[in-house]
């Protein structure tokens, strides 16, 4: 059992103790503490590495992987919309979580590697970023239609503004502008205590995620099936596009994790202000009650097999 | 002691529609408004308030009877029904009424 991280256990605690109906709960300023730290820490990290290299070298990968996330919501909206039968609000907000990404997972995915001594590319954190965009506009698109209604302004103040992305970008900035002997006065607190801050993190995701499985039997199998095949396939996605853009087999696994990974903060908030009629819970439980789990406890460690697999063959 | 009779409107919603309601009560001339974190269970299930998408807000505005009329038919027109909103008014007495309405 050595090889499950303690991060892990955690997240199960959670789990069992919000399937219990324990009155555990980790009070929402701490919530929001964490996932404050969790964020900055991403964005310095990514920070720190976009100071070493000439930022001009990233701008085609930058480009691919924005790309990606236009085509990533295109290529599930009809399955929701005909095989899943769910109706256009609908298809189109969950296609959108799928298309974006959670910082959480991403969060497990760099412990995972850091843990295992393997090298990636630490300017995975801009691509969080850029990613994490896109597929809210086609999720609105993909609901409206270019009408003249969408308030893009208001659409754009919540995305861009929003706690996920505006952290991870003041990150990202501090870090840059820092560089990596200046970030090392604060280090103690966001660096060091990383792991720690991840675990309470996925405590309280283990408690949500309890809180949402309830919806599951009301939402039947398809949902289930979905969040579970579409993180497979988008895995797949992820690991060829980190192949095309030369990443190392640690980059290439957390590429392909992003890709398999869905939102639930950025894009739920998007979406109840821009796609109002478009039902949360559909959104939230395949991609908070089966998604998230699946790709911390099985993903992860399926798409470093893959994208490590894959390299072995090309190479 | 001088009270004043006038109207309270009480609004319990979804926090994610804070900065629209803000907005919405500023344009149609409230003079202020308080609002408060909220937890609570209703016809749209549970809202536990441990997370963004669950969290609710009270938001109460003291205006004229006019006002709160608008006030409320606009919610209704506008949010009812897409978002887990419950509204209601109320009478209150107050001292200072040039504080909440024009």
């Amino acid at each position: 059992m050595n090889s499950i991280d303690p991060i892990i256990w955690f997240f199960l605690f959670g789990l069992f103790a919000g399937a219990m109906k324990s009155e555990l709960r980790l009070p929402s300023q701490i919530y929001d503490f964490v996932s404050m730290l969790l964020l900055l820490t991403i964005g310095l990290k990514g920070g720190i590495e976009l100071a070493n290299q000439p930022f001009a070298t990233l701008l085609p990968q930058m480009a691919l992987v924005v790309g990606m996330g236009f085509l990533l919501p295109l290529l599930v909206f009809p399955i929701l919309k005909h095989v899943g039968k769910f109706n256009k609000a609908d298809s189109a907000s969950i296609a959108a979580h799928y298309g974006s990404v959670s910082v959480g997972t991403f969060a497990v995915a760099v412990a995972y590697m850091n843990t295992r001594n393997i090298e990636f590319e630490e300017h995975m954190a801009l691509f969080v970023v850029l990613l994490e965009i896109p597929a809210i506009l086609v999720g609105i698109v993909l609901a409206k239609g270019l009408s003249k209604d969408t308030q893009w302004s208001t659409v754009g103040h919540e995305v861009l503004l929003g706690k996920g992305v505006m952290f991870l970008l003041g990150g990202l900035f501090i870090g840059w502008l820092s560089g990596p002997s200046g970030v090392e006065s604060i280090s103690p607190l966001f660096f060091d205590l990383f792991k720690g801050i991840l675990a309470l993190f996925l405590l309280e995701m283990g408690l949500i995620t309890a809180s949402q499985l309830g919806s599951l039997k009301r939402y039947g199998l398809f949902l289930v099936i979905f969040g579970i095949v579409t993180p497979l396939i988008f895995s797949v996605i992820g690991t060829a596009t980190g192949l095309a853009l030369g990443l190392s087999i640690g980059g290439t696994a957390i590429l392909a994790t992003l890709f398999a990974s869905a939102s639930y903060i950025a894009v739920p908030a998007a979406m109840r202000i821009s796609v109002p009629e478009a039902n949360p819970t559909l959104s939230l439980t395949a991609s908070l009650g089966i998604t998230f789990p699946f790709n911390i406890l099985l993903g992860i460690p399926l798409y470093h097999w893959l994208a490590s697999s894959a390299q072995n063959i090309l190479a | 002691m001088n009270n004043h009779k006038t109207k309270l409107l009480t609004v319990i919603t979804e926090a994610a529609l804070e900065s629209r309601l803000i907005n919405d009560i500023e344009q149609l001339g409230g003079l202020g408004y308080t609002i408060t974190n909220a937890r609570g269970k209703g016809s749209r299930g549970l809202r536990s308030g441990s997370w963004e998408a669950n969290a609710n807000i009270r938001i109460e505005v003291i205006c004229g009877p006019e006002l709160v009329n608008q006030l409320a038919e606009h919610l209704q027109r506008k949010y009812y029904d897409n978002y887990a909103m419950v509204t209601f008014t109320s009478d209150v007495e107050v001292l200072r009424p040039t504080k909440f309405s024009d």
